[in-house]
């Protein structure tokens, strides 16, 4: 091989690293602006203010008696995971299952007043998740995986 | 008794790959013809073996046989024939078993299609692709044995998931994206078999294009046809949300489409033996890949994916792949030295090469971004997904320059040219260019990314149409011929190849343009309304007309009539419904669309409730998105040109080129 070869190579080399690393800049830095987070109540809170303004799934199951009817499909209610709970304040027009007692996963943000804000609201609705009479059991990863829009694996 | 025919048919299936694969490596090594001919009847039994494992299936599912496991547990009485029928591809098992059937299909044409004009790439090539039908048959004879002996036979069985039983798209996507991804196979063989003879010749490159066509077609009709399926089922009013199933078709295609491509480059020029050979192995890896992803139960959940007894095999078997792949590049690659220099500045083949790299750039995007909450939740736990605005803000930019290179390479000559000659070749489509964007700005458009794709779109389509044309009007100025039997001339006479890469690309810039506007420019409104009232989106007024009933042998359907009228005047009705299925506990929504080549409108009813008479809608008005399945059609067709003109007029190309006539072995 040539000299002129070698130098050949190692430019090749360097501009395939620095292209590969601005790339890896951008993809890196995209992503973690873009992560949404797949949550119950308890993590919510513990993550405190950091919550507010950040893409979380809320996921958890209806509180009894917490739903209340607003002007036009507003709606709030209170989602727990038998550990903790959060208020919940909705716009999306709830689907057919939902009702109190069943598992939800609403996606949105933590407002500043502490309640969580929800332009999508997903009732879980697969056939082997039934809202347990226990609800220290709720289990976030069965749950999230159980509901329309969440589980794309039923798409082949 | 019925069970173990089908799990005989599918050991011998394993059986005959198995065996094949080592009688092709053997004759390879040792230069052994006879052991090809083996090779060769062992591919084909493998094939005719598999294929009836299929067949017996479902007819398995046509006879309610639920002695079968996987019939019983798909399977029910009260189905209509069509979905008994596609029940072999609506689970885990028959999914598998399915795959194996469309492999079945596509090692047999293959091995049909290889001459003794391949040499040693011939034995090399079956070798490949029965390496990959044995780990299939492995995986259908093992962990994902669709054949169970069932001992306490059930009266009736569950039917499968509803949202599958829900459109009858669900009959032909999974055939579509099965053509597409274990298509993959062939050329990733091919690929394999010049890497081990240590040369691609121009017969086998030949092959290589052909074989890379077939999948490329039908993933690019699958890929949209997914998205078809998402908006005509799931009803939340869009086709593609960048989940991970999705990005899992696009992948391989992305990777697909550049090798294509790079053929092209290889096969005039002799360049990037390589890279394209790389391409193809990509292709089918990641095929691997997004088959591990979707059919481990890996995105649900980490439990899921341990319980799986598949995910881990295909895990392995894609890291084997990829170790072998990679290690036969590295060793093999120096071998496939170049024929010319490729040429620099402003020519087609500099497009060529910035096609392929945007789309490598697409592909690691995607990757990365579908790849990323599997590694976080590995290494710390934490449960998360990537959202929507990191794929838009990236690929948007990216697609844009794709369509913008679409038109300026094939505006472009080969090798350098002048300054004028650019000049005159690049200067008037901007004409279009120009006339789109203000077409945009007149509908009210003013979204800066949905602005510049449309001025590329305009760009694009002038220099597609005027390239497409070209030979033709050559013609018709020089043999006075009629335009129309001109143009017949490139249709169906040696032009085709040439012509079917400007149809394929026709139908891409109306793709650009029907996402670009219908990503951007719909509206939509979310209202509960009583029996009797109203309510107006756009120039849509909405009224909840009453609530029907249907009853079909495996649902009942809860439907809201909902009277349309646009600018007063009356369209009909349309009808969301809730449907409840017989075997299932949950009910599922089915959107109703009246779709119009300028706007669909899109009704999703999210819930009815019949007591108090009242549906909770969503209303979208989506414009241009049926020239989104209008482009995909377009496309098609152009790869149906581009594979039935290759075999013929690619030898003819062949024959006039300035290339080392091949030893005769």
């Amino acid at each position: 091989m040539s000299s002129n070869d070698g130098k050949k190579r190692v430019a090749l080399a360097l501009g395939a690293c620095a292209f590969a690393g601005t790339l890896l800049y951008f993809v890196v830095g995209g992503i973690g602006n873009n992560l949404v987070y797949y949550w119950g109540p308890t993590e919510v809170l513990a993550a405190g203010p950091k919550a507010q303004g950040a893409s979380i799934r809320l996921g958890g199951l209806v509180e009894a008696g917490s739903i209340k009817k607003g002007e036009g499909s507003n709606m709030s209610f209170t989602v727990t995971d038998g550990k903790k709970s959060l208020p919940v304040r909705c716009t999306s027009v709830p689907p057919q299952m939902f009702r109190e007692g069943i598992g939800v996963v609403v996606e949105g943000t933590v407002a500043r007043d502490g309640v969580f804000e929800s332009h999508r609201l997903m009732v879980s609705h697969g056939n082997e998740y039934r809202a347990p009479n226990d609800p220290a059991a709720v289990n976030l990863k069965k749950l999230m995986e159980s509901t329309e829009g969440l589980a794309p694996s039923d798409k082949k | 008794m019925t069970a173990s025919i089908g799990r005989g048919l599918v050991l011998l299936s394993l059986l005959c790959a198995s065996g094949g694969a080592v009688a092709a490596f053997a004759a390879l090594s040792k230069k052994r013809a006879d052991l090809t001919t083996i090779a060769v009847r062992a591919a084909y039994g493998f094939s005719l073996a598999m294929f009836l494992a299929n067949l017996w299936m479902v007819a398995g599912l046509l006879r309610n046989d639920f002695s079968i496991s996987y019939v019983a547990q798909v399977g029910s009485i009260s189905l209509p024939t069509w979905v008994k029928v596609v029940s072999l591809w609506s689970s885990l098992e028959g999914s598998i078993l399915f795959w194996g059937g469309v492999l079945a299909i596509y090692i047999a044409v293959a091995t049909r299609s290889l001459t003794d004009a391949h040499g040693w790439a011939k034995p090399a090539a079956i070798g490949s692709w029965l390496v990959c039908a044995t780990f299939f048959a492995f995986l259908i004879a093992g962990p994902a044995q669709p054949f169970g002996t069932v001992v306490d036979v059930p009266s009736d069985g569950p039917g499968p998931n509803p949202l599958l039983q829900n459109h009858v798209l669900m009959a032909i996507h999974p055939p579509f994206l099965y053509g597409g991804y274990v298509g993959m196979t062939i050329p990733f063989g091919i690929a394999l078999a010049a890497l081990i003879t240590g040369r691609l010749s121009p017969t086998l490159l030949g092959t290589l294009r052909t074989s890379m066509l077939a999948p490329w077609t039908f993933l690019t009709v699958a890929v949209v046809l997914g998205g078809w399926w998402a908006y005509e089922v799931l009803g939340w009013g869009g086709y593609w949300a960048w989940d991970p199933v999705e990005n899992a078709s696009l992948l391989p295609w992305l990777t697909g489409t550049a090798a294509v491509h790079s053929a092209i480059l290889t096969e005039r020029r002799g360049v990037l033996k390589g890279w394209t050979l790389s391409l193809v192995i990509a292709s089918f890896l990641l095929t691997i890949l997004g088959t591990f992803m979707t059919r481990s139960g890996i995105f649900n959940s980490v439990h899921a994916f341990s319980q799986s007894e598949i995910g881990p095999t295909i895990l392995a078997f894609l890291a084997t792949a990829t170790i072998a792949s990679v290690l036969l590049l590295g060793i093999r690659v120096d071998l496939l030295k170049p024929d010319h220099e490729l040429d620099r500045g402003a020519s087609r083949d500099t497009a060529f090469l910035a096609q392929n790299l945007l789309f490598v750039l697409f592909t690691f995007t995607v990757l990365i971004g579908t790849v990323f909450p599997l590694i976080v939740e590995a290494v710390r736990k934490v449960q998360m997904s990537v959202g929507r605005p990191y794929f838009d803000r990236m690929t948007i930019p990216i697609g844009a320059l794709i369509l913008f290179v679409m038109g300026v390479g094939p505006a472009l000559p080969w090798g350098s040219s002048s300054r004028e000659e650019l000049k005159r070749r690049l200067l008037p489509p901007m004409g279009l260019g120009f006339a789109f964007l203000a077409a945009a700005l007149a509908y009210g458009i003013r979204t800066p990314w949905t602005l510049i794709t449309l001025f590329f779109a305009g760009y694009t389509a002038w220099v597609t149409l005027f390239e497409a044309l070209r030979p033709a009007r050559t013609r018709m100025k020089f043999r006075t011929d009629g335009f129309l039997k001109a143009l017949a001339q490139d249709l169906f006479g040696p032009g085709r190849r040439r012509m079917a890469a400007y149809v394929a690309h026709a139908g891409a810039v109306t793709a650009f343009i029907a996402i670009a506007v219908s990503s951007t420019s719909g509206r939509s409104l979310e209202q509960n309304l009583k029996q009797g009232e109203s309510m107006t989106l756009g120039r849509y007024s909405l009224t909840f007309e009453g609530i029907e009933h249907a009853e079909e042998p495996n649902r009942t359907s809860v439907i809201a009539r909902i009277g349309v009228k646009k600018d007063g005047r009356d369209l009909g009705a349309l009808r969301p419904m809730m449907n409840q299925y017989a075997t299932r506990r949950e009910s599922i929504g089915t959107p109703d669309v009246r779709t119009g080549l300028v706007e669909d409108l899109y009704l999703s009813a999210m819930n009815i409730d019949e007591q108090t008479g009242t549906v909770g809608l969503l209303v979208l008005i989506n414009p241009l998105v049926s020239w989104l399945w209008i482009a995909t059609v377009i496309m098609a067709i152009g790869g149906l040109l581009a594979l039935f003109s290759s075999a013929r007029v690619g030898q003819a190309v062949e024959a006039t080129r300035d290339l080392q006539p091949e030893p005769v072995r």
